[in-house]
């Protein structure tokens, strides 16, 4: 039983309850299904500078996000910790292969144990990584008005052609990046 | 948001806070435990090493979209709201262009996008509390870039 608990979800279980919970904010409170909006709203209460971009009632038009967002912290704990899978993650063999060029061998816990270190956030390569990423997710999302989750779900599946614009330009964006810029940066690994 | 919203009492909102809360954790376990939130799930889908993540994106789609379709139509939210998407502006798609190339770049480096950002936290992955400090002043540049921007 306990190992029945600890074994991951396939993804004809994730996939329809990820759309289930976009449909619940549509029920509840007619809100849209989309985490960046909460990085904008985050700025606009701590930072309620010049720009009119953040100038706005963030606890009227955000404060329920923010709210599920929590949730979300407390679900990585329950599903990531708590209920964590002690096995490797189940990836391809293909997938192995091409992320063991990248020096990456250890495939348990949801990110590279030898990776997501502090050691490796203080090098430059892994400033690039962690700070360099974040940032570009940070501007992106908000330039682009969604996330995987804004667009690739709640767009997508409201039949957005802006939507499928983004999805389309961060899929291409991500495989070039996975594929050219990662191998330039995990190296520090090592 | 409509303004024809019919009256919601702070009680009434306040359970409702709890109700996205309980939401949120749901989908915080989905994610950890469907394993969207996996740096390698996410990379294996971006080097077309395998279509788990893509089965994900596909079914939570389905699911969705009829559903969505159905409740634009007939229904109101509990709040008495009725249900409405306000569609987004296609315009000359510039920003969905730009911003998602820059978004695309930053997902495949960290291999996390914002919603397993805060699930990872939640993990205990502490890197990704640097992260997401990042990723609110690339939010905030953007807030003052915005202007000069094309959208």
């Amino acid at each position: 039983m306990p190992s029945l608990l600890l074994r991951p979800w396939p993804w004809y279980v994730a996939g329809p309850l990820v759309g289930l919970v976009a449909v619940g904010l549509l029920v509840i409170g007619n809100k849209q299904f989309g985490l960046s909006a909460n990085l904008r709203h985050v700025c606009a209460a701590l930072l309620p500078g010049r720009p009119a971009y953040f100038r706005y009632d963030w606890r009227r038009a955000g404060l329920w996000n923010l709210v599920f967002v929590l949730g979300v912290v407390g679900g990585g704990f329950v599903g990531g910790v708590l209920l964590g899978n002690p096995a490797p993650v189940a990836i391809t063999p293909q997938a192995q292969a091409s992320l063991a060029a990248l020096g990456i061998h250890q495939f348990t816990g949801l990110v590279p144990v030898h990776l997501f270190t502090w050691h490796v956030l203080l090098t430059v390569r892994g400033l690039l990584m962690f700070v360099g990423g974040g940032f570009l997710v940070g501007f992106g999302t908000a330039y682009a008005g969604g996330c995987t989750a804004g667009h690739g779900i709640s767009g997508l599946a409201d039949l957005q052609p802006a939507s499928l614009i983004a999805v389309v330009s961060f899929f291409a964006a991500g495989a070039l990046a996975s594929a050219f810029l990662l191998p330039l940066l995990v190296p520090a690994v090592r | 948001m409509t303004a024809t919203a019919a009256p919601v009492t702070a009680r009434h909102h306040e359970r409702l806070l709890g109700a996205y809360f309980a939401l949120g954790v749901l989908f915080g376990i989905v994610l950890t435990k469907g394993e969207l939130a996996s740096w390698f799930r996410i990379q294996e889908a971006l080097r077309f090493k395998g279509w788990y993540l893509y089965e994900v994106f596909a079914s939570a789609i389905v699911v969705a979209a009829p559903a969505i379709a159905w409740l634009k139509r007939r229904s109101r939210a509990l709040t008495g709201e009725p249900i409405a998407i306000a569609p987004k502006v296609v315009g000359s798609g510039a920003r969905y262009v730009a911003g998602g190339i820059m978004f695309g770049l930053g997902w495949a480096l960290i291999g996390a996008c914002p919603g397993p950002v805060f699930a990872l936290l939640g993990a205990g992955v502490g890197v990704m509390s640097v992260v997401l400090v990042a990723a609110l002043v690339g939010t905030w540049v953007y807030g003052w870039l915005r202007p000069h921007l094309p959208h």
